[in-house]
């Protein structure tokens, strides 16, 4: 306890005044991207995230983008085992992670090498230069001192010797060499904090709650941030300090969210709005997996996670529990979502609520399983045998991820339907601020479970929205029997007669394509309602394709802009929309998918801005591509 | 008004009428499911488990359709999958009794995952494996329990695959509860289900069935009243394995194996005691005592262990969870972290 104290008030004489120090000057600036890079094991992603909580807390608006290598334990030193977090924030409304990095922070040769192309000409590039011996240079593939050799001409070259400051900051706390060496984050984190004014406390108090059990390796992180944090405010080295003033927001309470909590946080609320109990069978698959860790930390909701033997099991399971009266969601990735294709026809033929969330990813078979991608929508809408038709809906941000998986549930339970939740790994990765809802405030869901009331039952009887009754087990009175071969209208009966083969395959489609009138129109932002051009996204790319329409009209032009939040079915006023602008452009990140959909559906001429290279689209290839479009 | 409906009479009154739904059973006349269908309606009201809260799950293959039959919560998956859906169901809901209706090739190839993982996790359901040793709704394809040599359509040179000994694999599994019984001997088939229904925890009952149609006469040796008298080894729990009207019996051989010898030239020390709660190795030795049913082989329970079930682990760290967290909380899950108020 005496320790804890005197660590606390070693806390206090030690933190730097957050911001504002009178001896440099300060320039302010609108919006600034940060990259942190260096190798997996130098603590990247959590150097990124905690700027982002000093810097969401600000009150600037944010958005993250982790790039994680694809090897978990590639080679140190070399390309592929660097780890990035890129950062923008700014004093406006910004929607994306940044296309290039003001700030690239590299930590070491091969983080220079891998990222320097995603720096901004002109950019400063803040190296560690400790690490650019000889042998790291190798390791990198650098056959000569790219800070020397000219590579770096035209970008600001800040080059700070990081882990020799840190081993000597830390000195005098007895932590070995290895755990002083491992802080140099934590001072890279207190430089780039003091050339932003980020608030010191925060990530003090947070280094406290993570590491007050052991007072040395506290002591240690504490004492290299607070170097780096004084490294910039003493040296000569740099000039002056950049203010990036806060957004204006909405009144109420923020917090950060990474796209797959509030996804889990969703599927919790749903379940808490329902009282149907929350029952997750997943298999560890990237980039899904957090989902299933996350709803895993929830058991004091009621939540049952399973870590399934397959992908297989995962899905049949779900579907069981949803049989048994649970909201039955099974989450996957790539290769996943094909081996629950035949689960999900079951659950589309026995009319049971379960979600399937797919986490999609880049390429066919194990692809680039920590790129991401839009490839999963044609599979999603018609990856099943036979006709076999299932609401698709997609969050298009990371804190959209909660609504949307309340939304899921709303409709999975109120159709009796399975339903896909089309989110990919930019989503589940990336995080942004988010407005907290008022918990008392969000939609209730009825799940409006069978009751025996004295007449013959008719498990496949339908309601007016076509939904059938959801009879669970252990119900009296009520025992039915459901399965993979066609039932008979009503009575649920097997059936292979004609007629009512067609009839149930019809009611199954205008069951699904009935959910439009229960959704919103699509909104079209059109602001002098004149625009020739709309153009339409759906899923992670909104983010992009507002700022790319906002530069755009800066410059003059007139563009319409709207968003598919509902892939299947399209909000009812879908075609009208498509069929009103002279010109559509649709950016995917596939070959064309959502095109391909609407082309076939609306007769509308629209064209793909297509991307797959496993990376976001860049708001300025857009803004490139519709003005080509525009004028082309 | 609903309680009262589905409670009309009582459990005491319960008939196997109460099990039988309005479907007509479709499997080919003189198939082994009619008896085995039978029995289990015939049987269950005599549990006192009440219909709804009972689930029949099966997978695809003749004894998928055993689904249908039965006046319970039903549920027909797709080929393999039943435990897993079973795992859902169970774990959803671990005051119902879950039993799945499979067969060899929809549990020991399409399914075998599932049904191992099934059984390592002693989920709470009963699993009869209707064991024909053939693909019957295909048609007559050789399945995983085919013995080598086995001619079919698929395998006109005859099968060069080895069979799964599913008993065996059960018990690789570390399964909970495993047995073997016959589908023509209702006394037999009924007592074996009657413990298996009474063990808490995942059971696996391997159920000889004979398939008149693509396999008639398999499993001969063991089901026909004349040749079964000479060839089942009935396991009796705490007595002497001892069959062929007391001739002959199982004894430690050399080194310790089972082996089968005459009873008049046996010393009584070796012959083996039955003994289902004991260690898993005499029942895994038993399993192997004849590899199908082509010699003298043993039926009834092999094995039982008490191990906490799947369904109530899950329930108890819910409620562990809601100890040691509290009730959980919406607002404060979300409002948990670094938040900021603007305004
Ligand atoms: S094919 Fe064989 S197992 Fe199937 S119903 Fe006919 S007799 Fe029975």
């Amino acid at each position: 306890m005496l320790k804890r104290n005197a660590v606390r008030n070693e806390k206090e004489r030690m933190a730097p005044q957050p911001t504002g120090s009178m001896s440099k000057t300060v320039e302010e600036r609108d919006h600034v991207v940060i990259r942190f890079a260096g190798d997996s094991g130098d603590g990247m992603q959590l150097t990124g995230d905690r700027f982002t909580n000093a810097t969401a807390i600000l009150g600037n608006d944010l958005a993250t983008l982790p790039d994680f290598p694809a090897e978990i334990r590639a080679p140190a030193g070399t390309v592929h085992g660097v780890s990035a977090f890129q950062i923008q924030f700014a004093s406006t409304d910004i929607t994306t992670p940044g296309d290039h990095a003001d700030v690239l922070v590299a930590m070491n040769p091969a983080a220079l090498r891998a990222d320097l192309d995603k720096v901004a000409r002109g950019g400063t590039i803040i190296i560690n230069e400790d690490s650019f011996t000889q042998r790291n240079l190798e390791k990198a593939g650098y056959a000569s001192d790219p800070t020397t050799d000219g590579t770096l001409d035209g970008y600001q070259i800040y080059p700070v010797p990081m882990t020799s400051i840190t081993v000597r900051a830390v000195e005098s706390l007895g932590v070995g060499k290895k755990e002083a060496e491992r802080s140099k984050n934590m001072f890279a984190l207190g430089l780039v904090s003091w050339m932003y004014g980020r608030p010191v406390d925060v990530t003090l108090r947070w280094l406290e709650k993570k590491f007050g059990g052991k007072p040395e390796i506290y002591e240690a992180n504490v004492a290299s941030f607070n170097a780096g944090f004084n490294f910039g405010e003493t040296t000569e080295l740099f000039a002056h300090q950049i203010h990036v003033p806060a957004a204006p927001v909405i009144e109420g309470t923020y917090r950060n969210v990474a796209g797959s909590q509030a996804l889990a946080w969703g599927l919790i609320a749903a379940s808490v709005r329902s009282g149907v109990p929350l029952f997750y069978a997943s298999y560890p698959i990237t980039p899904a997996s957090d989902l299933l860790h996350e709803l895993s930390k929830h058991k004091n909701f009621g939540v049952v996670t399973i870590q399934a033997e397959d992908e297989i099991a995962a899905a049949n399971m779900a579907l069981g529990a949803a049989f048994t009266g649970h909201l039955g969601v099974t989450g996957t990735s790539g290769p996943g979502i094909d081996l629950k294709a035949e689960t999900v026809g079951l659950a589309v033929i026995t009319e049971l609520p379960m979600i399937v969330v797919d986490v999609m990813r880049a390429g066919p078979s194990t692809g680039m399983p920590t790129k991401n991608e839009q490839g999963d929508l044609l599979h999603a809408m018609f990856g099943r045998h036979g006709e076999s038709p299932i609401p698709i809906v997609a969050p298009s941000s990371p804190a959209d991820c909660f609504s949307v998986a309340m939304e899921a549930a709303r409709v999975a339970i109120r159709y009796r339907t399975p339903i896909i939740l089309l989110s990919d790994s930019f989503l589940q990765n990336s995080s942004e601020p988010w407005l907290l809802p008022d918990v008392d405030a969000l939609p209730t869901i009825d799940p409006m479970f069978a009751r025996a009331n004295g007449s013959e039952f008719l498990p496949y009887a339908r309601d007016e929205r076509l939904a059938r009754p959801w009879a669970i087990p252990g119900t009296p009175g009520l025992e039915h029997r459901i399965g993979g071969l066609e039932r008979e209208d009503r009575t649920g009966d097997i059936s292979y007669e004609a007629d009512n083969h067609e009839r149930m395959t019809h009611i199954r489609r205008e069951k699904v394509e009935g959910i439009a009138a229960d959704i919103p129109p699509l909104e079209v932002d059109d602001p002098t309602g004149d625009a020739e051009l709309l153009v339409l996204g759906w899923g992670s790319t909104a983010g992009t394709v507002r700022a790319a329409v906002q530069r755009v009209r800066g410059s003059g032009e007139r563009v319409a802009t709207a968003h598919l939040r509902w892939l299947n079915p399209m909000p009812a006023n879908t075609g009208e929309i498509v069929t009103r602008y002279r010109q559509v452009l649709i950016p995917e990140l596939n070959s064309g998918q959502l095109t391909m959909l609407i082309r076939a559906r609306f007769l509308a001429d629209a064209k793909t801005f297509s991307k797959v290279q496993g990376l976001p689209i860049w708001a300025d290839e857009l803004e490139d591509a519709i003005v080509r479009m525009l004028h082309g | 008004m609903a309680e009262e409906n589905g409670d009309v009479g009582g459990i005491a009154t319960l008939t196997k009428k109460d099990f039988t739904s309005d479907q007509e059973p479709r499997w080919c006349p003189g198939c082994g499911d009619y008896a085995i269908l039978a029995a289990v309606q015939g049987f269950m009201p005599e549990l006192g488990i009440e219909p709804h809260n009972t689930v029949f799950i099966s997978g695809i293959g003749c004894s998928g359709r055993f689904t249908y039959y039965m006046d319970t919560y039903g549920f027909h998956g797709i080929h393999g999958r039943a435990p897993a859906i079973a795992t859902g169901v169970a774990t959803a809901n671990p005051d119902l009794h879950v039993w799945v209706v499979t067969g060899d090739g929809d549990a020991l190839s399409i399914g075998g995952n599932h049904l191992i993982h099934a059984l390592r996790r002693n989920v709470n359901i009963k699993i009869l494996m209707f064991n024909n040793q053939i693909y019957g709704l295909t048609k007559g394809q050789y399945s995983p329990t085919s013995e080598v040599g086995k001619v079919t359509k698929s395998t006109p040179f005859g099968s060069v695959d080895h069979p799964f000994n599913p008993v065996a694999l059960a018990l690789g599994a570390e399964a909970t509860f495993v047995a073997r019984t016959v589908d023509n001997d209702r006394k037999h088939l009924t007592d074996v289900l009657r413990q298996a229904t009474e063990h808490p925890g995942s059971a696996f009952v391997e159920i000889y069935q004979n398939c008149n149609v693509f396999n008639d006469g398999a499993f001969d040796l063991i089901r026909d009243k004349q040749q079964g008298v000479h060839n089942q080894i009935r396991l009796v729990d705490g007595e002497p394995i001892v069959f062929d009207e007391g001739t002959r019996c199982v004894r430690v051989g050399e080194n310790g194996r089972l082996e089968i010898a005459t009873v008049a030239e046996s010393d009584p020390s070796s012959i083996v005691t039955h003994d289902i709660h004991g260690r898993p190795s005499l029942a895994f030795a038993l399993a192997h005592l004849s590899h199908g049913p082509t010699e003298p082989t043993c039926i009834g329970v092999f094995h039982e262990e008490d191990r906490p079930t799947y369904g109530e682990a899950v329930r108890s760290q819910l409620e562990r969870a809601v100890e040691r967290l509290g009730p959980g909380d919406l607002k404060a899950l979300l409002h948990g972290g670094d938040t900021w108020t603007v305004g």
